[in-house]
């Protein structure tokens, strides 16, 4: 099951790695921003991809910027490396920790520092919650956009590191679109910005390079954002289709039209059958794809766009066509939706959360791959897709008792993320690669690619001790999982030598 | 035939990197003047052109560097879509590789974003002639650092880009726009306050003098659904006394806005320059007295919300100097953006000069030689 983990070393050697580092750090923190013993430690030991674990030497938890810089400081002289953290909900494993290496974690650091309306900007500390600033500034009608299912608990921080979209990405942008500014901290300790309040500065953009960036480069110590405002009003169409490739095509058809809905999602037949059992949202279980599409605005805009909609719909061959008449029924229709991933865990011991994204049109043509893959792999799967973007979200389910079925649930996903990259897309849009799909990356990138990923880390941590051995490969490493996949017959990257 | 043109470019460059020379990357030569001057050997991409892909329904269109930007946005306008960023051509030969290393936006970019928002992939060659692949045509992708979005902006200074997939945007079902007499002062105040409600304001424009007790003239676009703009339209018309523009005048005013060649926007003496201010949505107008009487009586523009401004005023050190911290003042920064024949060399704001920024330099500086070992693209076009 951790094939990707090298083997542990010496336990006398981490003790005493362990006491050099405490000592180091105890007299910069307060008594509780320092945890060592396996007891306090072992809530750190994977982020929400539980599946890949391991326990770091020690948890720092400072209380602000300057901390932040002391502890980077005294890793990057100690040469130990770093893991930053936020609320630890990421799906890929970036948080997890190294057995050599200190987690730092930013949950202390979740002040509001600055809410300006007229400027309509927010600065905030890294460990505050996305939905917290949303609440924050919902007295002045502002909202911030992004919002990533995990928002109740997932930090700005985070958001960051992951660029994070959310149902609503495909018309209010994802964090890289709603972020003017970022302040960090370089492994060497120094504190940087990336980005102004003032617009596209001359000169190269490194704040496009930190977004998305999984931790590998800055630590985040300070964020501002952007406020959009409210809509007045929101409504939401749901649509049955009696057939995958109808579904698909419709989502193309609204496009196509020249809408852009608020949110446009899909979720097939077996979602729609295990969320109903738990939420009792009224859908269609007949239905093999069923469409969600939100329109807002202000009333008159909204009465258009699902007027718009609706006709688009119709012609795409809906089998059913409902309008949400209120915000409880809106919300009731969102509600399966937003709790396909609890109602999985209700029906399976385990899932495994897939993240790819493909163009639009192939949607159908993935949908029906993954249903041979279940035969293949005697596993089912849930799909629920951000269809809009192409962002699909297959959960397959298994027991990961049993090791034969997680096995195979890892190859059904590896599987997945291939054809994503076949079809043209890419093998995550937002849960990152992290440790998880590490060797996926090996399929979607060629060696000199990879090589100039390395080329980045390295000019922000020549010294690679933060985050390291993240989201990009070694050649080594590609070189050894082209020798595990050899696909019809061919060796990939038969350059390489192989280990 | 493509291929021969990929090989001809990366022959072009490993020569250059063996001779330890440097090649200035041209379009269409329409931004030749953008950034510091050079006069390197060219590497000419205008021969490397075509749509690749778009599909509509996919919002994105690919295509190659030497594609002219006309040609783009006719393709896109056929199927009634947009490069929502607006990017100006200053020129009849403009290519889409030279907008996106411009990285430069028009009118739109208040609404829509900046370009760097809509690229989401690059094919690109670097400094030692391998061909790259970077992000891709789909909306959301996290997989390795968004190499990408650091070519906007770059004018050539990093890679060469071979080919780029961007976003595009339907056109917006109903637009409008207005126009009144207002106080620089008064303008910022509205436009900002509608900017923080649900209204469908898509650009701004206000031109008036440095003398900040008369009153200048505000152009406001609408964009949007048609109720929408229908209702903003009223609100402007009772709230400023705006007067709406028939659609053939305000799609020239805006045009010629993009493409600075309003009557505003003059021609330059030879020691004159024009100034672009960026600065943050809260700067008010701004008092400045550094220019000299002349210069002071000559039009100030100001896009975005105010957050873009653009000035004219003498070239000569002190007063840039003064500029630049006027709008660092602000919470900004400012730059040359046109100067006259007799302009300096240095015209952007240097990352040192950055308060939080001077530990970037060493991270630019390895950057740079991760794309490009020899400095093949060190032109110093960008410093």
């Amino acid at each position: 099951m951790m094939n990707t983990v090298a083997p542990p070393p010496d336990l006398l050697e981490i003790q005493a790695l362990q006491a050099k580092l405490v000592a180091a750090l105890k007299p910069i923190l307060a008594e509780d921003g320092l945890l060592w013993e396996p007891e306090d430690t072992i809530p750190y030991e994977c982020d929400g991809l539980a599946a890949y674990r391991r326990m770091p030497l020690a948890v720092a938890l400072p209380e602000n910027e300057a901390q932040v810089s002391c502890i980077l400081q005294i890793c990057h002289a100690m040469s130990i490396p770093v893991v930053p953290r936020g609320a630890g909900t990421g799906l890929s494993g970036g948080a997890m920790p190294i057995s050599q290496g200190l987690v730092l974690s930013l949950a202390k650091l979740k002040k509001i520092l600055d809410i300006n309306p007229f400027t309509r900007t927010a600065v905030v500390q890294p460990g505050v919650r996305n939905l917290a600033i949303s609440e924050a500034v919902a007295h002045l009608g502002l909202y911030y956009a992004p919002d990533p299912s995990s928002q109740i608990a997932c930090t700005i921080g985070g958001n960051v590191n992951e660029n994070s979209g959310g149902v609503h990405c495909l018309k209010y942008g994802l964090t890289l679109h709603n972020v003017l500014r970022v302040r960090g901290i370089l492994m060497n300790g120094e504190i940087v910005e990336f980005g102004s309040l003032a617009p596209d500065a001359p000169g190269l953009d490194l704040l496009s390079i930190v977004m998305g960036s999984e931790g590998m480069l800055a630590v985040i110590t300070e964020v501002t954002v952007k406020l959009v405002p409210k809509p007045k009003l929101a409504q939401v169409i749901m649509a049955s289709f009696d057939d995958i490739e109808k579904g698909g095509n419709a989502v193309a058809a609204i496009i196509a039209a020249g809408i852009i809905p608020a949110g446009l999602e899909m979720m097939d037949k077996a979602t729609t059958r295990a969320v109903e059992e738990f939420v009792h949202a009224g859908y269609d279980l007949d239905a093999v794809a069923i469409l969600l599409c939100e329109s807002d605005g202000t009333p008159e805009e909204v009465a258009e766009e699902i007027g718009r909609m609706t006709t688009v719909l119709e012609k795409a061959g809906a089998s059913g066509i409902r309008v949400s008449e209120n915000e409880n029924e809106r919300l009731r229709f969102w509600s399966g939706r937003k709790n396909a991933f609890p109602a999985a865990g209700r029906i399976a011991a385990d899932y495994y959360c897939m993240d790819g994204t493909i163009p639009r049109r192939h949607i159908a043509t993935l949908l029906l791959r993954i249903q041979e893959m279940e035969k293949k792999y005697s596993l089912r799967c849930l799909n629920v897709l951000h269809a809009g973007d192409g962002n699909m979200h297959p959960l397959i389910l298994f027991n990961g008792a049993d090791a034969d079925e997680w096995h195979r649930a890892e190859e059904f996903g590896t599987d997945i993320l291939e054809a994503c990259v076949e079809l043209g897309g890419t093998i995550t849009g937002e849960h990152g690669v992290g440790i998880e799909k590490i060797n996926s990356m090996c399929v979607q990138f060629g060696e000199h690619e990879r090589e100039l990923f390395w080329g980045v880390k390295r000019a922000f941590d020549p010294a690679q001790l933060m985050n390291p051995d993240k989201a990009i490969p070694t050649l080594n490493r590609c070189a050894e999982y082209g020798r595990m996949r050899i696909s019809g017959g061919k060796l990939p990257h038969p350059e390489l030598e192989r280990f | 035939m493509s291929d021969v043109q990929i090989q001809q470019f990366r022959d072009q460059i490993q020569t250059a990197a063996h001779a330890n020379t440097v090649l200035s990357i041209e379009g269409g030569g329409s931004k030749a003047w953008y950034g510091n001057p050079n006069t390197h050997e060219k590497l000419l991409t205008s021969s490397f052109h075509g749509i690749l892909d778009y599909q509509p329904e996919e919002l994105v269109i690919t295509a190659r560097a030497g594609t002219p930007l006309s040609t783009i946005e006719a393709a896109l306008a056929e199927k009634n879509q947009m490069l929502a960023f607006e990017p100006p051509h200053f020129g009849g030969h403009a290519t889409f590789g030279g907008a996106v290393s411009a990285g430069l936006a028009g009118p739109g970019r208040i609404s829509g974003g900046n370009l760097r928002g809509y690229v989401l992939g690059t094919r690109l060659m670097d400094g030692q002639g391998h061909d790259l692949s970077f992000g891709g045509k789909v909306m959301k992708n996290v997989a390795g650092y968004d190499v990408s979005r650091l070519l906007p902006g770059s004018l050539g200074t990093f890679a060469l880009i071979l080919e780029a997939s961007v976003k595009v945007l339907p056109k917006p079902a109903a637009t409008a726009s207005l126009r009144c007499s207002i106080s620089e002062a008064r303008a910022l105040t509205v436009l900002n306050e509608w900017a923080g409600q649900p209204l469908p304001l898509s650009a701004s424009c206000w031109i008036g003098t440095g003398d900040t007790n008369t009153d200048g003239e505000l152009t406001i676009r609408l964009a949007g659904a048609i109720a929408a703009v229908h209702s903003a339209t009223a609100l402007m018309k009772t709230t400023l006394g705006a007067s709406e523009l028939d659609p053939a005048t305000a799609d020239v005013f805006w045009h010629n806005l993009r493409e600075q060649q309003l009557d505003c926007f003059h021609d330059l003496g030879g020691d004159e320059v024009l100034y672009r201010l960026a600065l943050p949505a809260i700067c008010p107008a701004i008092q400045f007295t550094g220019f000299s009487s002349s210069a002071a009586s000559h039009k100030r523009i100001l896009e975005w919300h105010g957050q873009q401004r653009w000035w004219y005023g003498p070239g000569d050190a002190a007063t840039q100097a003064k500029v630049k911290a006027k709008a660092i003042e602000h919470g900004g920064h400012a730059s040359c953006f046109r100067v006259g024949s007799h302009g300096v060399d240095q015209r952007f704001t240097l990352l040192s000069d950055q308060a939080h920024s001077k530990a970037l330099v060493a991270v630019q500086n390895q950057l740079r030689k991760a794309f490009d070992p020899s400095g093949v693209f060190a032109t110093g076009r960008l410093p």
